[in-house]
């Protein structure tokens, strides 16, 4: 096989004759992680939004819910980029349509909404879950209590729910991390798509698939580390054991 | 809103969206689940296995690919691929590879990865004294693994095995980045041949909508069946 490995290209200068390879690797990291850190904030608000919306005791607000997730998670993520960066504008208000097109960071703004949306989707089905596997007795309690339903929520349910699906909320935030480089497609230049470059300009594919696969192996673990420490943080003692067995 | 849009490009195209694209797509689909699901469910036999140097370099493997996006394990095999080949035949120069073969192991090693964490729970959530039993019969390793533990696996699996392959069937669009013919691929296409990208991806949105829904709906149906013969 004729191919020689050249680990020092990371320092040489790319074809634009400013950057090294590493400062574009860097900075494609930069954008991996400025999409997907603003994106789950976006996630999150919606998710938790919609997830506890599906366990009201409101028969049409659920039928909502319920289809909002069913929306976003049956059509694959690059169809939905597209619906975002080449439909959207097509269907506002003309000089609204002609606005967003000509934002500075389109792909940037565009892989954030569509992220967001797609992942809060999921967010919600887990939010969904988290409440629903509480006993029932912790929300007939606090009625008893004299806490009205928001109260009840707002006290009671969501401090609970929150801290049980803090272990599915770590791998949907390294999900969206995964997800970010799908927004290649629609030119957001992130991590994916400079290792991508850098293969095609230096010829070496090895080198370059390689530092990416490593920085998405770190940023992982950092990710798993941190929500460790948070899990860590906010555990009631006894809480864990005590829903595991009530039902 | 849809005053000037002209639907008649599907009307126009829709004999080459399905007859070549849908079908290019659930081919792609339906090879890798089968491969994904044999090659996990090796994987989750090496990763249950009692030796380290077996259960090591498997769980190695399945974290590794479950941390990198898919796009970029499509690059790896696309880029490389060539090279691995050479390496493989002994050529002195890189060989081609087929597209659709490069897709094709791409996806059975990447799905793999998530078929074996299934596999894993499902032969956990076989009783332990299935096991006992099975070489108290006098039965060998394969024998009690292919006769007693992973067809109750498989069956407790199904409706997560399908759920996977709904995500498969959606992460399949992906090989658009290497510019193969599948569904979006060619909805693609002939949406900038006629300058209709608007009606054309809403359409494909459409359809993969009403696919995945229908086929999840049927999905929860097979889990209540599952549930209550249990």
């Amino acid at each position: 096989m004729n191919y020689t490995f050249n680990w020092r290209i990371y320092w040489e200068t790319s074809p634009d004759g400013v950057h090294t390879y590493f400062s574009l690797l860097m900075s494609g990291l930069g954008w991996t992680l400025a999409t997907a850190l603003t994106a789950w904030v976006m996630a999150l608000i919606l998710g938790a939004l919609v997830g506890t919306v599906r366990t009201m005791p409101v028969k049409w607000a659920v039928v909502i819910g319920n289809a909002y997730v069913e929306l976003f998670r049956n059509i694959p993520l690059l169809v939905q980029m597209f619906l975002w960066f080449f439909v959207m504008p097509e269907l506002l208000p003309k000089a609204m349509g002609t606005w967003v097109k000509q934002l500075p960071n389109a792909s940037f703004i565009t892989a954030v909404l569509c992220l967001g949306f797609f992942t809060s989707a999921r967010v919600a089905e887990q939010v969904r879950a988290g409440i629903n596997s509480l006993p029932r007795g912790q929300r007939m309690a606090a009625t008893a209590m004299g806490l009205t339903d928001p109260q009840a929520y707002r006290y009671v349910v969501l401090p609970q729910a929150f801290r049980i699906i803090l272990p599915p909320l770590t791998s949907e935030f390294i999900n969206i991390i995964k997800n970010s480089a799908v927004a290649l497609v629609i030119n957001l230049v992130e991590l994916t798509q400079q290792a991508r470059s850098m293969a095609e300009f230096s010829f070496k594919v090895f080198e370059a698939f390689a530092a990416a696969t490593l920085i998405y192996l770190l940023v992982n673990a950092v990710v798993v580390v941190l929500m460790r420490a948070i899990e860590k943080k906010v555990a009631i003692p006894g809480l864990i054991v005590a829903s595991a067995g009530g039902h | 809103m849809f005053a000037n849009f002209d639907f008649d490009v599907i009307a126009r195209s829709w004999k080459y969206l399905f007859f070549d694209g849908l079908a290019f797509t659930l081919k792609l689909t339906v090879l890798a689940m089968v491969g994904g699901i044999f090659l996990g469910t090796l994987l989750a036999m090496a990763r249950l296995s009692s030796k380290r140097l077996i259960a090591m370099p498997a769980a190695t493997y399945v974290n590794l690919i479950r941390s990198v996006p898919l796009v970029l394990v499509i690059f790896w095999f696309y880029f490389l691929g060539p090279y691995v080949g050479a390496w493989i035949v002994g050529a002195k120069d890189p060989v081609k590879v087929g597209d659709f073969a490069s897709a094709l192991i791409t996806f059975v090693l990447f799905e793999a990865a998530y078929y074996c964490e299934i596999m894993r729970a499902g032969i956990q959530s076989v009783p332990r004294g299935q096991v006992w039993a099975g070489y108290a019969l006098g039965l060998n390793y394969w024998q009690t693994m292919g006769k007693v533990v992973l067809p109750q696996a498989f069956r407790n699996m199904i409706p997560v095995l399908l759920t996977q392959t709904i995500v498969l069937f959606q992460d399949v669009s992906l090989v658009y980045v290497i510019g193969l013919p599948d569904f979006v691929g060619i909805a693609d296409k002939v949406a900038h041949r006629d300058g209709r990208l608007t009606e054309m991806y809403l359409f494909v949105a459409l359809v993969y909508f009403i696919l995945c829904y229908s086929l999840s709906l049927l999905v929860k149906q097979l889990q209540q069946r599952v549930a209550v013969i249990r």
